[in-house]
């Protein structure tokens, strides 16, 4: 009997089991902390931005049919009409696409189809400079270089702080974006495909643009959307370069301010806690908000769906 | 015969393959000449700043600086200066600038900027950029001649060791980015501080401990949301939370600190730490993800626990691409602006940030502001202030692609 609790004894100091360690349970908490706190910062912006947002909506002035329906902002003296900047937002951010959407996709293409790997090695560099070079700089860009260009082009017809210029440097920083997700997206595609192109006789170009093209096209959509994400949150550029003061125009030649710009050149001043001019900046930004994470969930869920197929 | 009926033969064929060839070689051109045009505008944009931070300019003096000595004004010495400056500034302005500095104590140059900035009070009348000056220099003395008969005319760059360390000023000829280049350090630097620790924490947690379930499904989704919010909407989150809510703890008036609203260096440099939060975490989950599985078991197999295997061998592996990624996210944070606006940057400061709770300004701020100023001589300093931040950011990015290859390993 004795003999035996002792083995018991004995067995037990080399216990497999897991062993509870308070140190280890303490480490792992403040990780699982630090992974949930990405959680916590998406509700405090859905709180605070909603919490302002709604003050601004439940003032008895404000109305929805004056929200959507008019076409001037001005909230100090009870103009409410959104559309006088999102027009400005749709302005520049479609001439920004069409800029740089092809431009995106063709680079794309040459750098994935065509491209030598030392071509690459020196082209790749530039786009990720450009990608990298602040969006005030750009602002520098489009007030500084390219109005003055369009202003000797178009002459008096065009102002000085105008949605053209803003919209095409806009174009320009977002070009490296389009193009590395859409080469991404190309490079993809299974080499089989295009081995088959070229079986059939096809050339490069064909293969190209009527293979593999089309068979990346979810992950070249997935670009297109968050390269409107990004367009519509843009700030700076149309801060500096797109003229101040709400504008419900959708001429280019025009100065207008867009959702973002506004947000910037209001808050940039003082501003009085709980007026409606606050509060109707965190209405702007709510959309905002809103609107980028739906055009980015939309995007994830193409990636996600395309990247299946093919693996 | 029928299948051969249905496609062109000999000449035929031969001439619609050349209209495919030239097809292709059309397309291929195209295809280039996007990539060129991203390469014309990133040479436009870099002229384009160069170009504005040197050149002409023509200035005047509003005071005969023969009024105040008769040495010429290139050969007056450190001492003869401060002399003039005693003589000649009203006793109230002399006694506050002995009181931030004493007049000996400070260089010839500093003092002769004094000299031209609150004496003879330099105005300037016009600027013009690196490519008038070169290619009109005939026109514009001409032309300076005649409308200004008086001023004088000098090629200068705006970017000179000078401007590095002088504060703000409301003349151009005398600003400097110092209070700038402080500003964007206690910024990034209480940035990083923030969200290095928790974004790598948040990393390990998802790549080695977090189970396969919904909850982190959804944080993960979560991170790459937030990474695509705009930045300006974390300065409205900033505004409302550090600013406001938290505004004794910002401000520092629970620290015995009374002269500070929200608007601190502390409230901006945490907005731009959830900021790049997003971009810390995916870099180092990436670099933890690259670490071969072989490692983790080995040291399992030795009986190390899960930590011991994060700290021991994991991380150390992950280490140069976690600091790459955190490189990356500090020029990501030197270069915006937006936040910073709504946040409430100072537009005008002279003084050092000395603490967190100090007001500020940064960089890419003073860019926004000189390059919205109509005067040209404003956009010749924010030209040189753009050249000073492009400098920092390339350097920063250099190091990093520096240090991917040098200690990246192939598994």
């Amino acid at each position: 009997m004795n003999l035996k609790s002792a083995e018991a004894r004995k067995f037990r100091q080399f216990d497999l089991k897991k062993k509870f360690r308070i140190s280890e349970s303490i480490i792992q908490a403040s990780l699982f902390f630090a992974g949930i706190l990405s959680i916590f910062i998406t509700i405090a912006i859905v709180y605070e931005l909603g919490k302002e947002a709604m003050l601004f909506f439940n003032d008895p002035d404000v109305t929805l049919g004056k929200f959507l329906g008019t076409t001037k902002w001005q909230p100090g003296i009870g103009q409410y009409g959104i559309w006088a900047l999102v027009s400005a937002t749709l302005v520049t951010s479609f001439i920004a696409m069409v800029i740089s959407l092809p431009l995106g996709l063709a680079s794309a293409i040459y750098l994935s189809e065509y491209a030598s790997s030392k071509a690459r090695s020196i082209l790749k560099p530039v786009l990720e400079i450009l990608a990298g070079i602040p969006t005030v700089v750009y602002g520098y860009f489009a007030l500084l270089f390219v109005t003055p260009i369009l202003k000797s082009i178009f002459g008096d017809q065009i102002q000085v702080y105008n949605m053209l210029s803003a919209g095409l440097v806009m174009g320009i920083m977002i070009l490296p974006l389009i193009s590395s997700m859409s080469e991404d997206a190309l490079s993809a595609v299974p080499r089989s495909l295009r081995e088959a192109a070229y079986a059939m006789g096809a050339t490069k170009v064909e293969t190209s643009l009527q293979v593999v093209l089309p068979a990346a096209l979810s992950g070249i959509g997935a670009a297109l959307i968050v390269g409107i994400s990004r367009a519509v949150g843009e700030t700076m550029i149309v801060a500096v370069a797109a003229g101040s003061g709400p504008n419900f125009t959708f001429d280019p030649f025009k100065a207008a301010e867009t959702m973002t710009g506004h947000i910037a050149r209001i808050s940039g001043g003082d501003l009085s806690y709980n007026s409606i001019d606050y509060t109707s900046l965190f209405a702007i930004a709510m959309m905002l908000f809103l609107l980028t994470l739906v055009l980015n969930l939309i995007s994830q869920q193409i990636v996600n769906r395309f990247r299946e197929r093919y693996e | 015969m029928s299948i051969n009926s249905h496609y062109p033969q000999a000449e035929d064929f031969r001439h619609a393959l050349n209209a495919r060839y030239r097809a292709a070689s059309i397309w291929q051109a195209l295809f280039l000449s996007a990539l060129l045009i991203a390469i014309i505008s990133l040479l436009a944009l870099i002229y384009n700043v160069l170009d504005g931070a040197f050149g002409f300019v023509a200035f005047d003096y509003k005071n005969d600086p023969a009024a105040y000595t008769s040495t010429p004004m290139s050969e007056l010495t450190q001492k003869e200066l401060a002399a003039i400056l005693k003589d000649n500034l009203s006793s109230g302005a002399y006694n506050k600038l002995e009181k931030e500095q004493p007049l000996e104590k400070r260089s010839q140059a500093e003092l002769y900027t004094l000299f031209l900035e609150r004496l003879v009070e330099l105005d300037t009348k016009n600027t013009w950029s690196m490519t008038e000056s070169l290619l009109h220099e005939n026109e514009i003395r001409a032309e300076v001649a005649r409308k200004y008969p008086t001023a004088k005319l000098e090629f200068r760059s705006w970017l000179t060791p000078q401007f590095l360390v002088t504060p703000m000023s409301s003349k151009a000829e005398f600003a400097g980015v110092r209070t700038a280049i402080l500003g964007s350090l206690w910024l990034v630097g209480i940035a990083i501080l923030f969200a290095l620790p928790i974004g790598t924490g948040a990393a390990i947690y998802l790549q080695e401990y977090a189970p396969k379930n919904f909850l982190t499904s959804i944080i993960q989704t979560n991170i790459n949301n937030l990474s695509g919010v705009p930045s300006i909407v974390y300065g409205m989150l900033g505004l409302a939370v550090f600013v406001r809510v938290m505004e004794p703890l910002t401000s520092g008036s629970v620290f015995g600190v009374t002269d500070a609203n929200g608007r601190t260096v502390l409230s901006a440099g945490l907005t731009m730490g959830i900021l790049v939060l997003p971009l810390i975490i995916i870099n180092a989950q990436e670099a933890i993800k690259a670490v071969p599985d072989s490692l983790r078991q080995a040291a399992y197999g030795v009986g190390a626990t899960r930590w011991q295997t994060v700290w021991h061998h994991v991380l150390p592996n992950a280490l140069p691409g976690i600091l790459t990624g955190t490189i990356l996210s500090i020029s990501r944070a030197l270069g915006e602006t937006a936040p910073l606006i709504v946040v409430g940057a100072s537009t005008f400061i002279s003084m050092d940030p000395d603490s967190p709770f100090s007001k500020f300004t940064a960089l890419p701020i003073q860019i926004y502001q000189w390059t919205t100023r109509a005067q040209s001589e404003f956009h010749a300093i924010a030209a040189g202030a753009i050249v000073v931040l492009l400098i920092l950011l390339l350097t920063l990015n250099a190091t990093a692609i520096l240090l991917r290859n040098r200690f990246q390993r192939r598994w």
